[in-house]
């Protein structure tokens, strides 16, 4: 075998390995769902598990790991415009408890 | 100064390095999925908001089977796509258009899934601006969310077959193919947060 099919043998083993990671990830979502916790118990978990997941997609899928610049270029605008997204929270808090009509 | 490095001097910017080495379409194709991340991210985030603001927000999905289905579909089209590119750098071409082909058919079958799984809703009465389970809001998040992601999935599999003929008749490179699957992965990357906070997050107990 040649130091090019090798190459390749190996990041095929590789994909089917991050495969078969991010597949039991999602099973372990669907577990969740099934767990007898509060809904936001239960979000903060699914979304910790929905966070590797993509982390693993993005960095050997879409092979992110193997560009260090391209990398910290794209994981610093995403968590930057997500990030600044969470100011609105304290105003859906405040719809459900601080306003005369909530419950 | 001579002539010839005025002329030079003037055009250096055409003989830059590529940004971080990546290729210009690739690039692109980088940039477009960072905006559409933050598109996705804003929709999810506007669901959260309304969500965690609605204090009986309805819990309509009695059952995992159709979307655990749609998710074991698109992330083995994300696999088969890596052979694809795979294929397509070792120069097998049949290879590669015929592992592209294989995540169109799967693209084209979470497709009909989906649709299935909005038929069922709408058949019960959920619509964009009707809820049969309380508030109207329900409805209209869950279909612009699902439905502007299955709308990435059907640009996604036309891509990936015009692409992938191209790319059998010898229009296009395997650099084509890898910038296709770096998109068809980002749909299958935004797919594994709708999953729990739409589908998995609404389940009736």
């Amino acid at each position: 075998m040649t130091t090019a099919e090798d190459h390749n043998s190996k990041g095929a083993k590789k994909d089917v390995i991050v495969y078969v990671c991010i597949l039991a990830l999602a099973g372990i979502q669907f577990l969740i769902a099934y767990q007898n916790i509060s809904a936001s118990q239960m979000f903060v978990r699914m979304l910790v598990v929905a966070i590797v997941e993509g982390a693993l997609a993005l960095l050997f899928f879409m092979h992110l790991w193997e560009n260090r610049g391209l990398k910290w270029f794209v994981v610093i605008f995403t968590v930057a415009v997500i990030l600044g997204l969470q100011y609105g929270w304290t105003d859906s808090f405040r719809l459900l408890d601080g306003v005369p009509w909530a419950k | 100064m001579s002539q010839a490095e005025v002329t030079m001097g003037s055009h250096s910017g055409l003989m830059e390095e590529p940004t971080f080495s990546v290729p210009a379409k690739k690039m692109a194709m980088w940039l477009f999925i960072i905006a559409d991340s933050a598109t996705f991210a804003g929709c999810l985030f506007a669901y959260g908001f309304i969500r965690n603001a609605t204090p009986s927000w309805p819990r309509p999905f009695h059952g995992i089977t159709n979307v655990a289905l749609m998710t074991f579909i698109l992330l083995t089209s994300s696999l088969t796509m890596l052979f694809g590119v795979r294929s397509a750098q070792k120069g097998d071409k049949a290879g590669a258009f015929r592992w592209t082909m294989i995540t169109a058919v799967a693209g084209i079958l979470f497709a009909v899934l989906h649709i299935r799984e909005w038929l069922a809703m709408i058949e019960e009465g959920a619509t964009l601006f009707h809820n049969p389970w309380g508030t109207p809001l329900f409805g209209s998040l869950f279909f612009s969310i699902t439905g502007l992601h299955l709308l990435h999935v059907t640009g996604g599999v036309v891509a990936l077959i015009a692409v992938g003929l191209r790319y059998q008749g010898g229009r296009y490179k395997a650099d084509d193919l890898e910038i296709t699957g770096l998109y068809w992965h980002f749909v299958d990357l935004v797919w594994m947060f709708v999953v729990p906070l739409v589908y998995l997050l609404n389940l009736a107990h």
